[in-house]
Formats: C-alpha cells, structure tokens, sequence
C-alpha cells in the first residue's frame, strides 16, 4: 500500500487521480497536428527514393507543374541556394535535408511538391520524374568495416572509410586478466535488430511564416520544442530567422516513444517553403513513410561474454559492439554518449570488472539511433547482461534465479561505484525477485516443467531482473548540441489560490497534466483539480530539453517540487505575517500553516496566497510565482525483476505468453494507477521486439516491411494479460525520491520473454535465440538440433 | 496515402452493373466490400480507371439452404456468415476462418465474394470452398453459368469471372450425414494472412467408413490449391490415425510454397503437414 | 465530382466530393470533425474507425461516396446532452487511454462490441479489438475498460476502477 500525506481531496502524490487530460481525448476534442488548419494553407509530399544508394541524374518536375493545383516541386538544388541543404544532427554529423546529387538509404526525400490540396500534392508528387544512376549498396556493418568497401560518406572531407567512431570503458587489463584466470566463461554474438518506434501518429508539422513580422510559428510533432527551436536558429540563423523570431508549437502528441526526438528533414523543407513562399506548409507523412524513413531503434551488434567461478559467482563481463548507424550518425544521445547510457550493462550485479567498447559505422541504411521507449541504447544493454547471466547460470549449473540472487549488489550496499563510473543510487534487487518468484508461483512452476517435459511438452520460465538509467541529467556530463540537460518549472498561484504551472517537458502520453498537478499539490496542499498544467510552446513555457529517456520526472518533476519549495518558503512568511507570530512557530501540514500548539490559528494556502498579492509584508516582493532550473544531481536508477511463462508448440512451434509478472521500483510513485499504465504500455512495446517487430532489408537495400501488413506492431490479442506490482526504493537525491518508468519495462521485458523461450527448449541442447524469436526462427532452430528428425523417426 | 483519381458509379441493378462494366472497358474495377482493392490503390499499386460499386444492388446477400445446396450471396460479408445460425451450427469451417480472416471492421465490409473473386492465394474461403466443393454462379449480359471451385482459380489475381461479369453467388452441397469441417491458419499476427493455412471436411458413413472428404490450401501455392491425394487417401478410409498421418504427409509433400518473411518452404511444409493433421480431426471431432 | 448527403451524429451534411474522396478525409476536412485519426496506409491501425449504420468501419478505406445516404456516428457524437456515453466513461475512469491518438476508433469499435455481444469474456474483448493498434497501453485497462462498460450498459454492479496490484 502506497501511503498518502495529502487527502483524497487535495490529491498529491500517491493517490490513483484520474487524468485531467482525458476529457478532450475521449471526446475527440484532441488537438494533434493534422488537425490544424490555417488560412492559406498549402500541403507538401515528398518524392522519395526507390533505391538505397545511387546518383541522382535529373529531376524532371514539368509534368508535375503542369497538373492544376501544384505550386512547386523543391529541389535540393533549390534549398542549396540558402545553404538549407544540410543540416546538423543532434551527434554532430551532417545530414541532408534535400541531395544536391547522391541519395544514400531507400525513401530518402528526393524533392518535396507544394500544392493546395494534398490529393493534389500526392498527385504532383507521382508525376516527378526523377532519373537515378544506381550504386551497389552496403548494408551489411561488418562489411562496411572492410578496408576494401567504399567509401560512403566521400561528402566528409579526408574520410578513407565507413568507421564513424571508436568508444570504450572499464579496465581492458584487468577484465582480460579476469577471462584468462576464471573457472567459467560464457560467449554469444547477439543482435539487437532495428526496430521502429511506430507510434499510432505518424510525423509531420504545420510551418507558418510570417513575412510582414519576420516571425516563424512551426507546430509540430516534437518531444523537445525549445531545444527544435534552437536547432532552427542554428541551421536558420543566417537568413534572418533568429531565436526571438521562432515559436515552436507542440500540440498533442499522438505517441513519441523517442521517435519525436530528431529533426526530420521534411520539416525543415517545410519551414524553408514557408519561409520563400509566407505560406503555412503542412507535412504529414504517411505511415509507410514513417516506417521507412523515420529514425530506428537500435541495430547492435554484440559480442558479450561473462566470466565468473564455478559455483556461480559472477567476476567480469566484456561487451562488444557493432553500431549499424546507417547513413549518417543522427542518434538521438546525450552528446558526450555516443553508445548512450550502454554502459549500464553490467546489470543488477555485484562484480568489480567490466570492459565494453563499440564501433558505428556507417551502411546504405536510413539514420537514427532513437530510443523505442528506451533510455539512450539501455535496453541493448540489458539484453547482453541479462542473456549472459541465463547462460552463465546455465553452464554452472544454477537455477538462473538462485544465481542471480547469489550476485545481487546488496540493499545496504547502495550507493553502488559500478565497474564502468556509474554512482547507482539506491535498490533492493531480492525484494523484486522475492515478490515476483512469490506472485508467479516459481518453486511449483518448476515442478509443473519437469512433468510438461516429460509429456513431450515445452514450457519454459525467464527471469529479467535489470537496472536501468534514467533522468539525463546531470551538467557537468549531459548536454545535447552544448545545452545542459536540466529541466524547468514555472508556478504561478492566481489570488483566488488557484494556479498554472508550465514546463519545458513535453507529454506524449505520459499524463504530465495530472502527475505534475500532483507534485505540486503535495508540496502546496493545493487541490490537484485547481492546477492547471501547460507544456509545448516554447513562448510561454521555460526552457528544457523535453520528454524522452524517462527524465520528465527525474528533471521535470523535481523542478516542480523545488519550485512549489520555494513558494512555500514564501508561503510561510506570509503566514507568520498575517498570524503575528515568528517562522519558527509555524507547523505546515499540506495546506496550511498552523501555529504549534495551537492548530486553529491557522492560514490555509488559499488566504496565503490572496494575501501575496492583497496583503503581503512590507519589503515583500508581491505576487506568487516561482520558477526552477533542476539539474539533477546523479541520475535515477530504477530497477525491476521480471518473470515470463511461456508455453511453446512443440509442432507449430506457436509461443504463448502464459503470464508475465512485472516488478518495478521506479522510488516514490506519484500516481500508481498511471504508473500502473505506464509499465503496461511498455511491456507490450518489450514482447514487441522480442517476438515480433524488426525492419527487414535485402541486399539491395529494399525494406521488405515498410507497412503495417508487414512490420507486426502487436494487438490485443499477442499482448497477454500483464501483472504488475511494485517494491518502494526511493532515490535519495531526487525532491520526491521518484525515479522514472516509462521505459523500464520495454527495457526489462525482452531477455525475460526469450530467456523463458530459450529455457522452454533447453533440454533439447539450445542456448540461445535471437530475436524477434518467431515461430519460424523457433522451428529452424529445433529443426537444426535434430528436433523434428526425432519426432518422425 | 491517395489513390488516383477515377470515375465512380453506384448502379442498382446487376442489368446496369453489366452495361457499365461494357461502356468502360477494361480499366473498370467491381468495387464489392472494397477491403483489398482500396488499399491496393492508395498505395497506387492498382489504378482502375472507373469503380462499379455494387453494394447498392438489392439481391446479392443472403445465406440459405435451397434445392440441396447452402447458397451463399456474393454480397454476404464476413459478419454475415460469423452470424448466421445455419453456418454456426452447420458449417463451422466458416466460423473458423472468418474470426482469422483480417479484423472485425473489416469483416463487416469484406464479402465472401470479393474473397473469393480477388484470386489470391492468401485469402482464406478459397481454400474454404475447395474443401467444400462449392460451385460458384458467374453472371453477366447475356445470363448465369455455374463454374466449379476446381476451375475457378487461373492463376495471379485471375479468375474465371472475365469482363463484364460478376460473381454473384456460391454455392456448397449441403451438409449431410455425419458432416463435420474444419479452418485454420498459421498467422505471424491476429489478422494476417496465412503463412500457411489448411480447410478440412469429412463425410463419414455410420460405418466409420470416410465416403467423401475435401482440402483446400492457402497460401502455400501461386493459386488456392486442393491436396487431392490426400484426399484420395481418406476417401474409403476409417480415418485412423495412420490415414489420418498419410494425408498430412501427402498435403505436405504436394503443396508449393514459396519462401517470404512468414517462412521459408520446409517450415511452410512442416506447418500443412501439422495443421492437416489437426483440422482432420477437429473436422472428425465434429462429424461425430 | 459527386454529392454526398449523409447524417453525421444526428445532423444531415452534405458536400461535393471527388469520388477517390476517403470518408475520412470528408469528416476531418470537410466537415472539420477532427476527433477520427488517421494511423496507417493499409486499414491495419483502426485509428479511423467510426459506425456507419450501426456497424463500426474503417473510415480511411471508405470512399466517402460509398457514405452516401448513410448514418455515421463518430467519437463526437457519443456523448449526448446528459453526459458522457458510458465508453467514454469507461475509458476515463479506467486509464484505458494515455496519447488519446487510437482511443477514438478503439472507443468507437467497443460500442458495436457491446452492441453484439453484452457481456463479452476477456478473449472475445481481446480479438473483437484486434483491428486496433495501441501503442501506449499494453491494452490491459482498454479490455479493463470495456468490462466496466458492458457492466454499466446492463446496470450490473460496478467493477471497481482502481488499479490492482500483485
């Protein structure tokens, strides 16, 4: 049970308070950016490219032009003119936004039509006619690493391969050191495939260009609208749009998922069409279009391994990595990180030895290196450490959930010095497993497999017990593009006790409207109904670096506790004023001050705040505002310890999820019904990957799945019935000791989900599957170990 | 996604239907449940120059058991058939395939005509019908011909429907006896199309004796297919579990599939060899 | 160009469309009911779902003068002067909904569900929505949802919405 300082009525922290936001989304009252219209306004499709790799030899748009109702067809020729060709990404590379002469990945933009209607535009679009020279594409990471594979990016000046970068951590020696001396070791090359983000609503925006005032609006489909406006006065600086002059809009967001991160180049095209034409632009993008060319997840290629003695005492893990980063290195990571958060990677365990190191490179494939719900590459992370300690525990010996209660790093051991830098906060990893092993009945689940096997039946058990990290964070290490990843709060309290409080986070989904209405209730005693929450536009919001990594809370969250503090302060000298009475004699309880020993001499906040600006203390600034820059002092580490039963077809080779018990510690829990929610959502975006989603390319460089016929985002009916529950282990450096839990359970759900498939099989000699772990990679695998010679013999 | 543009006429009756699919020619699509041919051109792999919609001709939905035979209108949509009592106590091999056919908004608008009239191999009553041994009418200008399931097939997305004419009934021997039927399919996910899908039906004597037995395959050949030796090889049998294995092994064996993302040929062969072997016996489970 | 004259929740509209007009794009342009989304090119998301005649469809693969003389019912038009429809509560009070961008066609789906089938068992709920992607909610408090809903459509005792913890 989740105990509440605040009353139902006031409605802080701990209370399962409905959403404020629903009532406009039930009622299709939502405002997502297709549903903007302005007056003028004109549409744009984008004419992409059919192959992976070739020189573009003319773009003929005259049959284009001539259909009535296009207005112009955009070349990259035509943007090169401004220099708005190109563009940075968030790692410091360069992508284009338009090619002046070479397309690199299959749907890159070619050209964009403008015209007035998007039937029209769609039509415009279908009769350009663009001529390509085509070049063999490298699509494979290892083989552009060959010294011999040409040269893909001849844009960058002095470059003689595909290599984008080298990146490291642990101690080398002393790891190699621990292999060549250990009892046990454990390897397997896995993949971590590319996947994507696939939110329900795809990209796009509405770019508004006013000539008269020189002023820019652009409403879009962003999780980070002041750091987009920023990058738009960096790219857009020199033809006179200017910080001052751009107001980003971010409306509702129909999913983000990381996904909304980047800058796309369809929006920048819109914005220079605005711009040269001082008409609104809108751009949505179809759903092919977003699978295809939109940012992936993932694409890891990993080498991990695991050494440790024969009784089960974990000693060292060595992880490494091949980074398929397509055409360009446009991940989405804080920019000291290139792997991101990966080195968070030697998991939930205590051992004192670890090396990882990672290679990208680049291939004939669309950028990105988003998040897919996922905290800066963790969830590749957790996949090796958690795959290795199921081996580990396996070549021992062990049962995999004995052994990984043998290795936890203690309760009392916190804070943890990891073996790759990190400070973890705080935890207690057997609680999470006790709880689950205790809910999914684990000792009887084991008895029941023995008989199954026995039957000729498969079932297996998985067990994921990871540590991620979240609530990027702290300045002196977090910055993207140079701006420190802090996060703000702005609380302005009416006279009537009444308030609005705006953020530089962005909700996709997340319930920001009624978690941080809850925050502040907590800390002022003000009814959560009486908070107005407001986010997105950057004229009015304080700056931040938006929602993505889990770091609303952990950032976000924290500036609004220490705001709300602050007003309290204020609060309660305000309160010692009208009550004639010293600070020191006041009590708070959650709104009110009282004099102790005396509770009915009392000032509720209410009378508090109508007095800051009808009878405030002399030498008093009046008002009752307060605004927080948080910059976090570590970053949070929640952790979680997941149990998956699967039964497996031992013929179709069909597998069922039979139960999945989830275990989450994300601290102090503001809102558990939206917590609640939160981990649902993310463990069907964990069986996703792990059973079902991967974007498939040939040879060629064709995408094999760019649609939803083919690229299986899970329904109802793959997504089992979730179990959830929690253990409490606040983080001890955050306001409210709330840790984050949008992406724990996409994170944590996957190595469970395979683990349990692996184990379901194990007995027939397989040690590992990669993932999506299909039907039909099941049935090649048991068809490889002899399986079904055996059933028909 | 936008399709081109083309011209668009809803006739009332199957007479001005048929005048129409004359006046224009070739380029002219029937637009029946509209489910497979509208995305195909919002994605502008189909182009039809004019749309003949005919969902407003009286006539073509109904479900109903007359002169020997379950007549299905060409017109009945998949919720139609989810509902009908006759199907659901009758012919359960539809109530199998329909809830694995696409998703509920679709089967309310899907027909089992435009179904059967696509000529795609990875539509599920092909092989339905096959195992069935329906017959379907074709109609046009100049009157109605029967043509058996066995024949309508020819290849890619054709069919025996040529210009100008249009499906409008099908037809199934009704079900007598010790009768039972049986659908499935192996799906990558709810709604899929089958990696590989199997329709059984058996007749059985009060002997025991299997007197007639049906089928069809989907999506493990260019065109729907029938397993027609293993069919040989239960007619007469009683259906033991060795005749049962044979028919699996010969359905199997015989089918063509081609290598795609749902799997590669043996898996593809291995999935008809086993849910052969399951829907025989759900079908015989029924029959009893 | 085509007219098209069809009832939009209670109220004739009418407008001149090109016949390769989606439905969709009718109610969300034409007529500015932007509560029905648009998710996916091949009628695989169900974002765009509403009812056309009582039956729920995918409004993105209808052309809009196939909705000639028909009756449609869209997310705007299920509450009424008393209040809330019961799904609409349904989904509130059981947290069946996080970035709002599927609710409307997944809402509009479960009112033809509990319209057939009343009182539906966790399966049927769980295939009768298989034509509609979520991607936020792992669907457990959408099935939670549409059971309290069917309970208050046939006046049974409330389930409770609070959320249940192992």
């Amino acid at each position: 049970m989740i105990k509440c300082k605040t009353s139902k009525e006031i409605g802080g922290m701990g209370h399962s308070k409905k959403r404020k936001e629903d009532a406009r989304f039930i009622q299709g009252k939502g405002n997502y950016v297709d549903d903007i219209k302005l007056p003028g306004m004109l549409y744009m499709d984008i004419v992409r490219s059919p192959y992976a790799y070739a020189k573009i030899k003319n773009i003929d748009s005259s049959k284009a032009l001539e259909i009535p109702g296009v207005i112009a067809v955009v070349t990259g020729k035509d943007l090169e003119k401004y220099n708005l060709h190109w563009m940075p990404t968030l790692m410091s590379d360069t992508q284009m936004v338009l090619p002046t002469d070479t397309v690199m990945y299959q749907a890159q933009e070619v050209c964009a039509v403008i015209a007035t209607d998007r039937y029209i535009a769609r039509d415009g679009k279908e009769a350009v006619i663009v001529e390509y020279e085509t070049m063999k594409p490298l699509m494979d990471p290892f083989e552009a690493l060959d010294p011999e594979a040409p040269v893909l990016r001849s844009d960058q000046e002095g470059k003689t391969d595909n290599h984008i970068w080298h990146w490291e951590v642990g101690d080398k020696e002393k790891t190699d050191d621990v292999f060549n001396n250990a009892d046990i070791t454990v390897k397997q090359q896995m993949h971590i495939p590319r996947i994507h983000v696939a939110s329900i609503e795809t990209c796009g925006c509405v770019a508004s260009y006013n000539k008269v005032e020189n002023h820019l609006t652009m409403y879009m489909t962003t999780q980070a609208p002041h750091a987009i406006r920023t990058v738009i006065a960096l790219v857009a600086g020199h033809v006179g749009l200017t910080e001052e002059k751009i107001r980003v809009i971010s409306p509702d967001i129909g999913g983000g998922f990381g996904g909304k991160v980047p800058v796309y180049p369809g929006y920048v095209i819109a914005i220079a069409v605005s711009f040269l034409t001082g008409s609104p632009i809108k751009w949505i993008e179809d759903r092919s279009e977003n699978l295809q060319a939109d940012s992936f997840a993932r694409d890891y290629h990993i080498t991990a391994e695991m050494a440790g003695t024969s009784d089960g005492k974990i000693q060292a893990t060595r992880f490494k990595v091949l980074a398929d980063h397509g055409y360009t290195d446009a991940s989405a990571n804080p920019s000291k990180f290139p792997t991101g958060l990966f080195s968070i990677g030697t998991g939930s365990y205590d051992y004192g030895t670890a090396y990882m190191e990672a290679d990208a490179v680049y291939t004939n494939k669309p950028p990105g290196g988003v998040a897919y719900r996922c905290s800066f590459r963790v969830t590749e992370a957790v996949h090796a450490i958690e795959r290795m300690t199921d081996m580990f525990a396996k070549k021992v010996g062990k049962d995999p959930a004995q052994l990984r209660m043998e290795n936890f790093i203690k309760k009392e051991d916190f804070p943890w010095a990891s073996p790759t830098g990190w400070s973890y906060d705080s935890g207690d990893y057997h609680a999470g497993l006790k709880l689950a092993m205790d809910t999914v009945g684990y000792a009887e689940l084991r008895e029941e497999q023995i008989k199954l096997r026995a039957e000729g039946k498969f079932m297996g058990i998985g067990i994921s017990t990871f540590t991620e990290v979240v609530g990027a964070g702290p300045s002196k290490d977090f910055d993207i593009l140079g701006i420190k990843m802090f996060d703000s709060a702005e609380i302005r309290v009416h006279p009537t006790g009444k308030a609005i409080a705006r953020f530089g986070t962005k909700s996709q989904g997340q319930g920001h409207e009624t978690t941080y209405a809850q925050i502040i209730a907590e800390e002022l005693g003000i009814p959560m109904e009486n908070i107005q929450i407001e986010e997105g536009d950057t004229d009015t919001a304080p700056y931040g670096l938006g929602t993505y990594a889990s770091r609303s809370t952990p950032t976000a969250g924290a500036a609004a506790a220490m705001a709300a503090r602050k007003l309290r302060d204020k609060a309660k000298k305000i309160a010692a004023h009208l009550l004639e009475v010293s600070e020191q004699d006041l009590e708070w309880e959650p709104g009110k001050f009282f004099v102790k020993g005396a509770p009915e001499k009392a000032k509720t906040i209410q009378e508090i705040v109508f007095a800051a600006y009808t009878n405030h203390p002399e030498g008093m600034e009046g008002g009752f505002e307060a605004t927080h820059y948080y910059d976090p002092p570590n970053l949070t580490f929640p952790s979680g310890a997941y149990i998956c039963v699967v039964d497996v077809d031992p013929e179709t080779c069909d597998i069922k999820v039979r139960r999945f018990v989830a275990i989450d510690d994300c601290g102090n829990i503001i809102n558990p019904m939206i917590v609640q929610g939160q981990v649902h959502g993310g463990l069907t975006q964990g069986i996703a990957p792990a059973m079902y989603e991967e974007l498939i390319y040939d040879e060629a460089g064709n995408i094999l799945n760019g649609t939803f016929m083919d690229y299986l985002v899970p329904t109802a009916v793959e997504s089992p019935s979730w179990e959830t529950g929690h253990t409490v282990t606040p983080a001890p450096h955050h306001p409210i000791g709330a840790k984050g839990v949008g992406e724990s359970p996409t994170v944590g759900a996957p190595p469970a989900i395979v683990n349990a498939i692996v184990d379901a099989v194990a007995h027939l000699g397989i040690k590992h599957l990669e993932i999506p772990v299909t039907p039909f990679k099941l049935y090649k695998e048991l068809k490889a170990v002899g399986y079904f010679d055996k059933q028909e013999a | 996604m936008i399709a081109e543009d083309f011209k668009y006429d809803a006739p009332v009756s199957l007479a001005d239907a048929f005048a129409l699919l004359h006046q224009y020619g070739d380029d002219a699509k029937i637009l029946a449940g509209g489910h497979s041919l509208i995305p195909m051109m919002k994605l502008r792999f189909a182009a039809p120059t004019h749309l003949i919609d005919i969902n407003n001709i009286p006539g073509l939905s109904y479900i109903k058991e007359e002169d020997g035979f379950l007549k299905i209108g060409a017109m009945s949509r998949e919720v139609d058939l989810e509902e009908s009592e006759i199907i659901t106590s009758k012919y359960q091999i539809f109530t199998d395939a329909s809830k694995l056919i696409a998703d509920p908004q679709v089967r309310n608008f899907g027909t089992i005509g435009g179904n059967l009239a696509h000529g795609d191999a990875a539509n599920d009553h092909p092989a339905v019908m096959m195992a069935l041994d329906a017959e379907v009418e074709i109609s046009g200008q100049d009157g109605k011909r029967t043509v058996s399931i066995n024949d309508f097939f020819h290849g890619f997305y054709t069919t025996a429907i040529q210009h100008g004419e249009i499906l409008t009934e099908i037809r199934i021997p009704v079900a007598s006896g010790n009768f039972g039927s049986a659908y499935h399919k192996a799906e990558r996910k709810v709604g899929d199309y089958a990696t590989a899908g199997v329709a059984a039906v058996v007749q059985i004597d009060d002997n025991g004796v299997c007197t007639k037995a049906g089928i069809g395959l989907t999506n493990v050949n260019a065109t729907p297919m029938r397993a027609e030796r293993s069919e040989a090889a239960l007619v007469g049998s009683m259906l033991s579990e060795t005749d049962i294995a044979k028919a699996a092994q010969y359905a199997s064996e015989d089918c063509n599939p081609s290598t795609d993302l749902r799997g590669d040929i043996d898996y593809k062969r291995h999935l008809v060899g086993v849910i052969t072997k399951r829907m025989l016996n759900r079908a015989i489970q029924r029959a009893k | 160009m085509k007219t098209v004259t069809l009832k939009i929740n209670g109220t004739e509209h009418t407008a001149e469309v090109s016949p390769r007009t989606l439905l969709v794009h009718l109610i969300r342009e034409n007529f500015s009911m932007t509560g029905t989304h648009i998710g996916c090119d091949t009628s695989s998301c169900g974002a765009c779902t509403i009812l056309i005649n009582g039956r729920s469809a995918k409004s993105c693969t209808i052309l809009a003068v196939q909705a000639d003389g028909k009756e449609i019912t869209t997310v705007e038009g299920l509450a009424t002067a008393e209040g809330l429809h019961p799904i609409q509560e349904g989904f509130h009070l059981n947290h069946a909904l996080h970035c709002g961008f599927c609710t409307a066609g997944v809402m509009m789906r479960a009112v033809e569900l509990l319209e057939k089938n009343p009182n539906p068992t966790e399966e049927e709920i769980r295939w009768g929505i298989s034509g509609n992607l979520c991607r936020c909610t792992g669907y457990n408090n959408i099935v939670k949802a549409i059971q309290w809903t069917s309970a208050k459509l046939q006046g049974k005792e409330l389930p409770s919405t609070e959320p249940v913890f192992v």
